[in-house]
Formats: structure tokens, sequence, C-alpha cells
């Protein structure tokens, strides 16, 4: 025989044979056990962003074990499955339907990144189960549907959040970097100068970079011309850190501003000294004195020897909210559960007081951090 | 105007790192015709072997002054990458070189992926911060221009290298090995050339420059994770066919013309009214103009095809 | 029977389509899940075979066929998304057959801009042997991916952050169709007369250029039917995932492809089909070994150019024409 023919017929076969399969699996699986709530988390424990997905499984793991501890919730135990998506492109959309049509999940916790937790959407609102991204602030996310929750604040916020933040310093002149290759950096940088430049303020130089980038001295030189007052960087600490040790070695002395990307105690190891003086706006403060955050902040430690980050409260809230509203739902059906989502109000989360609003986005204040001696040390709180 | 010669600068001392990954490049490519994919890994391996090696010898080197202990941590982190490039080309090249070309290219891109994903599980893919190993300061004297005491050393280092180098492939025994089994492997090999002690020669001499650009590098720009070799070993390679590949001189141009162009293109983007993110295509439009009108490169020597 | 002997790889063929399209219909019963991943399957068929006519029967190297995977991606999701709907009107609203029309228009914008692509590498990538041609091809890759990566964030191609919303339309028709098209193209040009010379080009350029053969011609056509394909299967994956973004089509998706035809072997179309098929399914098995996913293939590939250059399965193409002749 033909090699082609030979290679449809393989083809034929892997058809009938894998419907087959799957026409017996669908059966097996459905039995759900009835002492246990799943729930499904998806996050990127491996590959280029999974300092961030590990932090918020670690808050969500945390979270979901101190429900259990404490009794689970009605009178179930919560089942936690979670997925890698390995930081890649198509992966996040594949174990979301894996966790659907599988596991039989009742809800999904997840992603960090905006782009994947667009691709998990539509699969959670087609099977009319509720998703609660943790830390996707891209407005794209929510708009996708009525299943779909955030507990983080979102980008034209935290880019707000900045430029307010700048012109009340009287910080006129303003030079942006933005990371082209992150849709994250790409939506910050744009939603700041909107609000600054209609407030009064003047951006006097744009700059951008690629991820993975090590040299930034062309891009400060010409920036350096315009004599801003600050530098917004609204990409990731892996480059900011970078950008900050060249900007003052070419003798810039304007402080730099970012976002939540900043969030990693890699950022002062590499910047070092350069980026003392220098402010990010972020979800929340571990040095926040209030009880219920310094309990957070202690058990994690215990747990994980380090100090949780915004992605781990993050994580924490997402399935605490989750949680709650299951309560008040009294039922894990998909549409009820939405509902009770829907109606979350005042809920005293770890990264502050949470209310979801009409587009299904988290309505709570951002605070703004500067690095001091090493550390990060809280500024001011700035309300919606 | 001071701005133009900044940026200028710039580029020159961007350029010299790559002219420095570069020369390895064109060796290996010299005497071997094949392009060794991995030498952008081995020069990550050269950083994070500097970066251990000083985090082995701290106590040591923190009491010697700091032009020894850069050079002691140099010269480990070159002997054990020496050491990795002999055991990449024993392991995996030598079995193929009777091969076609191509199979041999396919293993080198296999090579790099094995040492990026174990690096990424015996590292860790997080970056980590690199020692001051070259005092973090300005030379001061310049105007209003700036450069750093790292940037100095690294083309001083470099320029180093390039003669050293230069020397040994012209005016050593074993240079004259490298030449002859470049031009011809067989006629070599009759005339008494052992090659493959030269061959084995000629990559731990390539892999020991990667490992001293990757601890130079790693120096200008502080932070080692273990995809950082991708970048600049593109780039340098781009540099060693601008300048035309298997010639010494010519990865030096090359790379200082590449480090230069991406400078001015990403300096001056946004006055040209173009997007700065192009500037990741640069290099890669140098490449394809330069292999399709002048494949030779620059300085490179006009070859055909033998049947 | 006669007639249906002597068509009998078109039999075949319409048989695929058939097969596709009854499964098609009864895909509902299958898990989400599993589905999924025979949809993915399918169109790393069409990567791999599609890759398979430049680097494994033309003996070109291609290191960019997820450059042109990322243009048939866009393009087709562009025409869905942006003309999508005008489509739909003039066609009296949304109904399965306008639905197909629709696709069908997009996958082949997808495809054809592809086609184009592929023949601005081919043609001027002609001077280049081996290395080098690898090389090029890589960087037209990348420069794919940072065209895209730079395009504004509000417009059709959203920027970094990439398309998102893209139609539904991949079903298991669709993709198991297309990939019975493409080996039956890919399988019978090879096997023609005609095909003779890519394996001639492989075999020895400089012979067969002058045996007569126009080594040129071949390569083209080469790269621009393999890109056209590759455009498909981007424009089938646009279509499964809803969302696509500039950095999914970097050099590491390509090495993807790559190892996929060289574990299944060089001009083995078979051989493809099954590592392909593979692959995924390995892929999904070692979900939980990620970390060493990428290990394992590596020192795979290393091995296979040591011991097994001509792929893992033990029958290939070439060994049987030389026994026939």
């Amino acid at each position: 025989m033909q090699i082609r023919n030979r290679a449809f017929l393989l083809l034929g076969l892997f058809g009938v044979v894998t419907a087959g399969l799957t026409g017996c699996k669908k059966g097996g699986d459905a039995a759900a056990d009835a002492d246990t709530i799943v729930i499904g988390e998806v996050a990127a424990l491996t590959g280029g962003t999974a300092t961030f997905g590990q932090s918020s499984h670690a808050g969500t793991q945390m979270a979901i074990d101190e429900v259990n501890a404490a009794g689970g919730v009605l009178g179930k135990k919560i089942k936690l499955v979670t997925e890698d998506d390995q930081s890649k492109q198509g992966e996040a959309g594949i174990v979301a339907k894996k966790l659907v049509s599988r596991e039989k999940v009742v809800a999904l916790l997840g992603e960090v990144a905006s782009g994947r937790s667009l691709e998990m959407a539509p699969i959670a609102q087609k099977a009319g189960i509720p998703m609660i991204s943790p830390a996707s602030t891209n407005p794209k996310v929510t708009e996708t549907g009525d299943f779909i929750f955030r507990v983080c604040f979102i980008d034209p916020f935290q880019g707000t959040v900045m430029a307010k933040f700048a012109l009340a310093r009287g910080w006129k002149k303003v030079a942006v970097m933005t990371d082209v290759t992150q849709d994250y950096s790409v939506g910050l940088s744009q939603y700041f100068k909107e609000y600054f430049t209609k407030n009064g303020g003047t951006i006097v130089g744009e700059q951008s970079y690629a991820s993975g980038d090590k040299d930034f001295k062309a891009q400060l030189t010409s920036v350096k011309e315009g004599a801003p007052d600050a530098i917004l960087a609204s990409g990731y600490y892996n480059e900011v850190g970078l950008m900050s040790t060249q900007a003052k070695e070419l003798g810039i002395q304007a402080p730099l501003l970012g976002g939540d990307g900043w969030d990693s105690p890699s950022l002062v190891q590499v910047a070092g000294k350069s980026i003392e003086g220098s402010f990010f706006s972020n979800h929340f403060s571990n040095e926040d004195t209030a009880p219920r955050i310094q309990e957070f902040v202690t058990k994690y430690k215990a747990k994980h020897g380090t100090i949780p980050d915004a992605m781990a409260a993050l994580g924490y809230d997402s399935a605490m909210i989750l949680v709650d509203a299951i309560k008040r739902a009294g039922t894990t059906e998909g549409k009820a559960l939405r509902d009770a989502i829907a109606a979350t109000k005042d809920f005293e989360g770890i990264t502050g007081k949470i209310s979801l609003d009409a587009k299904r986005d988290a309505n709570k204040p951002a605070v703004v951090l500067t690095i001091k001696d090493g550390k990060f040390v809280y500024v001011e709180t700035v309300a919606p | 105007m001071d701005q133009f010669v900044q940026q200028l600068l710039n580029g020159l001392f961007l350029g010299a790192i790559y002219a420095l990954i570069a020369l390895g490049y064109t060796m290996v490519y010299g005497v071997l015709r094949f392009i060794n994919f991995a030498h952008g890994d081995v020069f990550m391996l050269g950083a994070f072997g500097g970066l251990y090696v000083h985090k082995a010898l701290a106590p040591l080197l923190n009491a010697l002054p700091w032009p020894l202990a850069l050079a002691v941590v140099m010269l480990a982190s070159m002997a054990i990458c020496a050491a990795l490039g002999i055991a990449i080309e024993y392991f995996a090249y030598r079995p193929l070189r009777t091969r076609p070309r191509l199979n041999v290219l396919i293993t080198a891109i296999g090579v790099s992926l094995f040492i990026e994903y174990t690096g990424q599980l015996v590292f860790g893919a997080t970056q980590q911060p690199f020692p001051a190993l070259i005092p973090r300061q300005n030379i001061s004297g310049l105007g209003g221009l700036t450069v750093t005491m790292t940037q100095v050393i690294v083309v001083v280092v470099t320029t180093a290298l390039l003669i050293g180098l230069r020397y040994i492939v012209m005016r050593t025994r074993l240079g004259l090995a490298m030449r002859a089994l470049s031009l011809n492997p067989t006629a070599a090999a009759l005339m008494g050339v052992n090659t493959s002690v030269v061959i084995s020669f000629t990559f731990g001499l390539g892999s020991a420059l990667a490992a001293a650009g990757g601890i130079l590098y790693a120096s200008l720009y502080p932070s080692v994770d273990p995809f950082m070799g991708i970048q600049p070993g593109i780039k340098a390679f781009v540099a060693a066919v601008l300048g035309g590949i298997g010639n010494i001189p010519g990865a030096a141009l090359g790379g200082m013309i590449i480090g230069v162009v991406e400078t001015l293109v990403t300096g001056y983007s946004q006055k040209l009214g173009i997007p700065s993110g192009y500037k990741e295509g640069v290099a890669f439009i140098i490449l394809i103009l330069i292999l399709l009108f002048k494949p030779s490169g620059l300085l490179g020597k006009v070859e055909r095809e033998k049947v | 029977m006669q007639l249906l002997l002597k068509y009998r790889t078109q039999a075949f063929l319409l048989l695929a389509l058939l097969v596709s399209f009854v499964v098609s219909q009864a895909s509902d019963n299958i898990d989400g899940y599993v589905l999924q991943i025979m949809l993915v399957a399918g169109i790393n068929i069409i990567l791999a075979v599609s890759l398979n006519l430049v680097n494994g029967h033309t003996g070109q190297f291609s290191l960019g066929h997820a450059g042109f995977m990322g243009v048939g991606a866009y393009m087709s999701a562009a025409v869905s998304v942006e003309m999508g709907p005008s489509i739909l009107g003039l066609l009296g609203g949304p109904s399965t057959l306008s639905h197909g029309v629709t696709f069908v228009i997009a996958l082949l914008v997808g495809g054809l801009c592809a086609a184009v692509c592929g023949w601005m590498v081919g043609v001027p990538s002609l001077r280049l042997r081996g290395d080098y041609l690898a090389i090029v091809t890589l960087g037209f890759n990348e420069i794919i991916r940072v065209v895209f990566q730079n395009t504004s964030s509000s417009g059709p191609f959203g920027g970094a952050l990439g398309m998102r919303g893209i139609p539904d339309y991949s079903t298991f028709f669709w993709v198991f169709g297309i990939a019975a098209i493409c080996i039956y193209v890919v399988a019978s040009m090879v096997n023609s007369t005609y095909g003779r010379g890519f394996l001639a080009v492989r075999d020895d350029e400089v012979a067969s250029e002058s045996m007569g053969v126009n080594t040129v011609r071949y390569k083209v056509v080469a790269f621009v039917l393999g890109a056209f394909f590759a455009g498909l299967a981007g424009g089938l994956y646009a279509h499964l995932f809803g969302a696509i973004d500039p950095k999914g089509f970097g050099f590491l998706k390509s090495v993807d492809i790559i190892i996929m035809v060289i574990l299944g072997g060089m001009g083995s179309t078979l051989g493809v089909v099954v590592a392909a098929i593979g692959l995924t399914a390995l892929n999904e098995q070692l979900r939980d070994a990620e970390k060493f996913r990428m290990i394992v293939f590596s020192i795979l590939l290393i091995v296979m150019m040591i011991v097994r250059p001509q792929g893992l399965l033990p029958v290939t193409f070439e060994k049987k024409r030389r026994k026939s002749a």
C-alpha cells in the first residue's frame, strides 16, 4: 500500500479510537464525590511568569486549606485542582477545558496574566461556571461575559493612580518607558498618559523596549534630553531593575514610577541603591498594621518562609470570595453562584475592602509604595 | 550634539560585547564550517560559572584587589566552560563529523535547548543578581558624557582577547593546524595534523571566550538567568556574519556596527517616527540584507561551493 | 473495482473527509478536553506535514514555520472578526452555511497571506544553503513576531495583547478535513513525476541542476505550499482557541514543529503524522513533568541525529523506493 494511504488510514483510525475511548470516559468521570466541592485553578507554575503564578497559587491553596481546617463549606470539604499552563499561549485554554470537562469543577480561579485569563474566560462563560481572576488587570477580561469576575483593580485605575500621584507631587513632565511585548505595560502606559495629559501634565519622551532586553542606555539617553521630573517604567521588575541602574549611571536623578509588576524582591537585588526613592502602585502592603493582614503575613511566612507579595494576597482573596459566595448561595449551581459572587459587597479581604461593581470588577483602593533601605515602604492609599 | 556622541558611545560599548561573543562564533565556524548554535548558551554558563565561583570563594576574593578578583573569577569560569565545550563537542558533534551539515545544525539546536532547560532546572527560572566584580562607578572628566568603569574594562578585555586570538591563529603551530583544517580537513590530516585534538582545542578556546563574554556581560547588566544567552547569541552571530564569518577582525567590526546601528535606531526612533519596538528586528534585517547582497560579509573571502 | 484501485488515493481522501464529517457531527458526545487535544493534534499534523515538504522532502531547512502559522492565524482571525459580521449579513444571518462560508474565506485569506510570505522568504533565500537558510528563516520568524507585537493595541491586531474573541469555528470536520487534504496534496505531489524533483533537489542540488531540474522553482514551490498549509493551520488554531498573541508564534513554536518532523523522520509523511499525534499526546502526559519536557526532547534530538537521523519509524519512503527500483 502506498504511504499516503497508510497515513490516511492512520488518521481515520486515530479519529475512531479516540472517539470511542472518550465516549466511554464520559460516563465514568461524572460521578463527582458527594462530600467534596471541586474548584479548579489555572496558574503559571513554570515558564516565564512562574514567580507570579507560584505566589498566587500559594495564596489560593492557603485559603482553601484554612476553609477546610475550619470544617469546609456547606458541610463539604473543598478540593482544589490546580493545572499549570506553563506561561504559554494556548495552554491556559486547554487546561481550563480539562478542568471543566474532566474534573467537573464548580468554579475556576486564575489566571494572573490577562492574556491567559482571556483564553479561559470564554470557556467558563460557555460552560456556565463562574471564574474569578486574582490579578488580571486588563479591562477586557471581565467584558467576556457575566460569569467572569476579578478581585483586583484594573489598568485604567492603576494608571490613573500613578498619574494622580505624580501630579500631586508637582511632577509635570514625565517620560514613559513601555515594554511593548507585555500588554500589561502597554495598557498601563496608555491609561497613565491619558489621565496625566488631561490634567495638565506633559509627556516629554516615549520609549519602548522588549522583555528580556538588558541595555536601556539608548532609550534613557533620549529620555534624559527631555529633563523629566519622573519616568514611568510600566513593565515588570526584571527589566526595571536594570533600567534603574543604567538611569543613575547616565546621571538621571528623576525617580521611576511603576505598577504592581514591580512587586518582587528581585527588583531591589538587581537595582540596589539606584531604585531608592522610586514609587509603584500595588494591591496591598505587607506593612499594613490591620490585624487580619498581619495574621495573613505571619501565617504565610510560617508556611512558605517568605513574606507574601501582592499575588499571594490576591490569590487568597479570590479563593475566599468564592467560598463566601458559595456560603451565601447555599449551592454550587452555576447561575446561583454567579449571582452570589456578583453581590459581593464590602468583603474584608487582605487587599482591601472589596466590592464587585456592575462590570464585575473589584472596586477597591490601591496603595503606593516606595523603596527605602531596600524595602518596600507604604506611602499612601489612593481610593478609586 | 552631546546626545549624539553619548548615543554613539553607548553603541560602541554595546558593540564591544557583541564583538567579544562573535569571536567565538567566528572561530568555530572558521575551523569547522558549522554554526555552533549553543555558543550563546555556553556564554550563559560562563556568567553562572562566574556567579558560583564568586559565591564559593567570596571571603578570599573580598580580600583581593578587584582586578585580581575579577581575573580569578574569569579564569576559573573560562576553564570550566572550556572543559564543557570540549565535552559538548566530544559527545554531540564528534559522532556527526562525516554527516551532512544540516544534521549537525539540528544537533546544535538540541544542545542549545538542552543547556537552557537544564539550566532552568539547576539555576531556577528567575533572574539572579550578579555581584559587582568591577566597581560600579563612572569615569570622571568627560564633560557631559557617561562612561562606566565596566564599559572600559569590556573594551580592554575584548581588545586583549582579539589580539591574543589573532596571535594564536596566525603565529602558533596550533593556529597553523587550525588554518590548515579550515582549508581542507582531509589534506590537513594527511599532512600529520591531529584533527581531533585541533577541533577539541578550537571548541575549548571558543567556549572560554564565551565564558569571558558572559562574565563581562553580567557585570554590565547585573542580572543573570538561564535564557540570557539567546539574544546576545543571535546578535553576535549576526555580527560574525556581517564581518565575514571565519574572519576574526571582521567579527569585531561586525559587533561594533550592530551595536551602533541598534543603539541609534532605538535612540532616534521616536524622532524618525517608527515604533522603537522594531529595534528587536534590526539585527535580523541587517542579517537578511547582508546574506542576500554580500554573503561573504564585509571582510570575508568569497568562496565558491565546490561540487 | 479497477476504477477504485486506480483512484484509491482519492478514495482514501474522500473517506477521510467523510469520517471527519461524521465524527464532527457526533463531537458533542466527546469529552471537551479530549476533543480539544484531538483538534490540537490535527493542527499539529498539518504543521508537521507541511514543514516536512520543505525540510524533509526538499532538503531545505526552515526554522521559521511558526511565523507562517502566525501570519495565517492573524489574517484569518482579522477576516472573521472584522469582516465576519458583514459576510454573515450578506448571507442572511448566522447559520451553519454562512458560518462555514465565512470560515472558508477567512482560512483562505490566512493561507494565501502566509503563502505570499513564504514566497517572499523563499525567493531571496534561494541563494543560501543549509545553515544560512536556517538562520534567515529564523530571522524572518522573529521579524513577523516583532511586526505583530508593534501593532497598535487598539487596532485590529491588538499589539502585545493579541486578538481576542475570535469565533470558535474550528470543528473536527475542518481540522481533520484540512489535515487530510494537506496529506493528500503533499504526498501525491512528492510521489508524482513532477514531485521527484523535490527529492532530487534534496539528494544532490548540483547534480539535479545539471540534469535539467529547475531547482529554483522546486524550492519556491515547496516554500509557498508549506507556508500556505502552515497558514491554514494558523487559521484553525486561532478559531480553536479564540485568542492569539504574537509570543505564541516565536522560535520555540517552530522548534516544536521541527521536533515532530525530525522524530517522525524527515521525508516520511507517515512518520511525521505519527510523530505529530504521538507528541501531542505525550505533551499532555508530561504536563506534570513540564520542567523535564524540553530536556527530554533536546536529548532526543541529539541522540536521534547520532543514532537514527532518518526518524523513529522503521519504514521510510526512501527505503521502499530503493527496493522497488
